[in-house]
């Protein structure tokens, strides 16, 4: 598993536990009837759940096993897949933050830039990798 | 396929059937008069796709193909493994009873289910990443 595959894999774990927790402090507030828990975990479990968890695990897999260029040696453009990376987390800091600043219109709409950000950035990357293995020798 | 992923892939493909029906039940309110409890099962229609259907078989296919680990921790891994699918289905299971029945009846029993469930889940999370924090390396 490459360097960066390993880094989104290990992030998209730490934010499933994140998310896992929030939802069983959620769980539990419900069962104890305090409901406002909700309205400050709601975004964050959400956020930490679908966007860190699973789309972040999903860009580390594939990364790591999209057909190579070079017979094996290259990923391409490496550089745009880090940016991803990068924008990703980012993304889903400020959106989970959301509930815990006034004035959270901008902080979400930080994120939400931020993470489109990565997905065109991890959209560059993986393009040219979506190809018959076998094809394409010597391409970058 | 390892016996645990299948167990995993096929606890999954279960819940994504019934986490479906339970959307069409839940859809159905619009269209016709149905018990309360159908109101109630929103939440359980999520939980039961999102973390039944979408998280178990991503838990089962990494358990499956994620790079092994040395030969002297596959006992642990296993056991560890073991544990995450027992708690994440018993944790699911109980709260999808408990969490329309205490939407509709409120009392200890129902809160104590729910507050078991979201300490079976939690477990599941904390098992899983213990099983597969090893395995994410370069071989």
């Amino acid at each position: 598993m490459p360097r960066l595959s390993r880094w989104f894999v290990r992030a998209s774990l730490v934010y499933f536990v994140a998310g896992f927790t929030l939802g069983a402090v959620m769980l539990t507030g419900k069962a104890v009837t305090w409901p406002q828990m909700s309205r400050w975990l709601m975004a964050p479990h959400i956020e930490f759940l679908l966007i860190g968890w699973t789309v972040q695990l999903t860009m580390g897999v594939a990364f790591w096993i999209l057909p190579r260029f070079e017979g094996g040696r290259s990923r391409g453009m490496v550089g745009a897949a880090w940016l991803a990376f990068a924008l990703l987390n980012l993304g889903v800091l400020l959106t989970a933050s959301e509930p815990f600043f006034h004035g959270a219109g901008f902080t979400r709409l930080s994120g939400r830039a931020a993470e489109a950000g990565a997905v065109v950035a991890f959209c560059l990357h993986a393009w040219p990798r979506i190809r018959a293995a076998s094809t394409h020798k010597g391409e970058r | 396929m390892p016996r645990l992923t299948r167990w995993f892939i096929k606890s999954a493909l279960l819940y994504f059937a019934v986490s479906m029906l339970a959307g069409v039940a839940v859809s159905a309110q619009g269209v016709m008069r149905l018990p309360p409890i159908v109101a109630a099962l929103m939440p359980v229609y999520i939980h039961l796709f999102m973390v039944g259907w979408v998280t178990q078989m991503i838990l089962g296919v990494a358990h499956w193909m994620f790079p092994r680990v040395a030969k002297e921790s596959a006992d642990r891994a296993q056991r560890l493994a073991l544990v995450t699918y027992v708690t994440l289905n018993l944790g699911l299971l109980v709260r999808a009873v408990a969490e329309p029945a205490f939407a509709l009846r409120p009392g200890p029993v129902w809160a104590g289910m729910l507050i078991l469930s979201a300490g079976l889940q939690w477990i599941s999370a904390l098992a899983f990443v213990a099983t597969v924090w090893p395995r994410v390396r370069e071989r």
